[in-house]
């Protein structure tokens, strides 16, 4: 699904030449659930562009589908920390937005409105927003605006989901529970997730590979298989095997952080 | 309907104002001359109400007119130099360089081109209103959020897409906040205008009471002048309730 072969990115910054991403490469098999972890500033972000095409590596190829990457990807959903939904929009409005970009949705999206909106409340549903489809974002709690967000990063049915730490401003309750959200969609609708995550239990519940990055110039320094079994109940975060899971990837962070 | 406290403080400082003002003339003895007092001024408004109210009304179109055009002009603008940053700081220095120049060095020669009469008021009202409407127009564009241009680029918007959906709708509230702006502007550039030269409008109306040693009357015109601002602002801050209200009620945001 996606592969990064030999991946350099550097930019100019404002003290001279910026290396964000070093000789980076990374397999993502169809239908995988990938994290990647790190410490900040470690280029997760920029992996995220460089996948979706939004920016072109300096060095090396990027291949999504088996084609190589040479504009913006157009089959990813995106979701960021900030839910950024548009405040003049009811939030089923705001999830049917990809509809009015995406084709072929697009171009049917006028005639064929029941029948998105129909689809869009049955997303709404899964997330528990079914109720809340006619408000407005700002009279909505946090939880629920990234609820929302992930619905619209769904709506068009996209093979690819990039999350950037989608979950890091919640708090410790409504991060759990949205995991458990972003599990039950990714089962039922089988996509292909990358999650960019600093919060290493999220990375070890919801995935089924972790990528360790090293400091910048970022690069994966360590892949690590979840094999857990699913669907994982929240539960699994207590057990034993899980903690010294954590503990280990915890350990390696703090040594890349070190060098 | 009930009516607040909060409905009723506009009127009550007018009132105020109004008393502290006849107060001070009776109790200094201020020459009518040098300032007349709101008695004396209402008088003079209530004797001239024909002349005042023609003249207003000239007033009012010039200037609606002159407004009218800088909205056009001033939204397209926008949109064209909130497109592209190269535009952006291309333009930016001309449009300060221009906005720096006091218009009623301008006016007269406006009045070489057109002559006297309704034309020059109107392009005043034009120039003097059309810049913050560019300026606020421009950054509303330009400060869309950039992750959510991600999400919309990585669904394969096109740049107008992501004008049309995104960056427009939000411009909203910045346009209707320069709107507010750009009127009480434009009813200075259309008065100025016609105080250098014209034959009718509150300005010529007050330069010609002026010269008659007519004060009351001179103040009189100040006060149509200022009825008409504050009428034309209300309208604006009402459309833009109706148009924009998300805004207001996003920022008092119940998220939390």
């Amino acid at each position: 699904m996606i592969c990064l072969d030999d991946v350099s990115l550097s930019y100019k910054g404002r003290s001279g030449e910026v290396t964000a991403l070093a000789h980076t490469s990374l397999t993502v098999k169809q239908g995988e659930f990938a994290a990647v972890v790190g410490p900040s500033g470690c280029g997760k972000s920029t992996l995220m562009k460089l996948v979706t095409g939004l920016i072109r590596p300096t060095a090396g190829a990027v291949f999504v589908e088996g084609k190589p990457v040479k504009g913006p990807v157009k089959i990813a959903g995106m979701a960021f920390q900030n839910a950024n939904l548009l405040p003049w929009r009811s939030v089923l409005d705001n999830v049917l937005l990809p509809l009015e970009i995406v084709p072929p949705h697009r171009g049917r999206f006028r005639r064929e409105k029941d029948f998105y909106r129909a689809r869009a409340l049955d997303l709404l549903g899964v997330v528990g927003l079914r109720d809340f489809a006619g408000r407005y974002p700002w009279e909505m709690s946090g939880g629920m605006q990234q609820r929302a967000s992930l619905c619209r990063a769904l709506i068009h049915e996209p093979a690819l989901l990039m999350l950037d730490e989608p979950f890091a401003a919640l708090d410790a309750f409504t991060r759990e529970e949205l995991w458990v959200v972003l599990r039950d969609l990714w089962q039922r609708l089988g996509f292909t997730v990358v999650l960019v995550t600093h919060d290493l239990r999220e990375a070890a519940f919801l995935a089924d590979t972790v990528h360790v990055m090293s400091a910048r110039p970022g690069r994966i320094v360590e892949t690590r298989v979840v094999d857990f079994l699913r669907p994982r109940p929240l539960e699994v975060c207590y057990e034993p095997a899980f903690t010294d899971l954590v503990h280990e990837l915890r350990g390696k962070i703090a040594e890349v952080r070190q060098a | 309907m009930k009516i607040a406290a909060e409905d009723v403080t506009p009127v009550a400082f007018t009132v105020i104002l109004f008393l502290a003002w006849e107060g001070a003339c009776r109790l200094f003895h201020i020459d009518a001359f040098i300032l007349p007092a709101p008695s004396a001024v209402f008088a003079a408004a209530a004797h001239y109400w024909w002349p005042l109210l023609k003249n207003s009304f000239v007033t009012l179109w010039t200037t609606v007119v002159g407004f009218i055009l800088a909205v056009v002009f001033g939204i397209t603008l926008g949109l064209v130099v909130g497109w592209s940053r190269a535009i952006y700081r291309g333009l930016y220095p001309v449009m300060i360089g221009f906005n720096s120049i006091p218009k009623v060095a301008v006016v007269p020669i406006l009045i070489m081109w057109f002559g006297i009469g309704e034309i020059p008021a109107i392009l005043t009202a034009f120039l003097i209103s059309f810049f913050p409407i560019v300026v606020n127009v421009a950054t509303g564009l330009a400060t869309t959020e950039p992750e959510l241009e991600d999400v919309l680029r990585a669904l394969g918007a096109s740049k107008l897409d992501i004008m049309r959906k995104v960056g427009i709708p939000r411009t909203a509230p910045y346009l209707f906040g320069a709107l507010k702006v750009a009127i009480t502007l434009a009813f200075v550039g259309a008065v100025v205008s016609e105080t250098i030269g014209a034959n009718a409008g509150v300005g010529h109306l007050m330069v010609q009471a002026g010269s008659n040693f007519q004060m009351p009357l001179v103040f009189a015109g100040l006060l149509a002048l200022a009825v008409e601002g504050i009428l034309m602002y209300a309208l604006f801050a009402l459309l833009e309730r109706r148009m924009a209200g998300w805004a207001f009620r996003a920022s008092m945001s119940a998220a939390g």
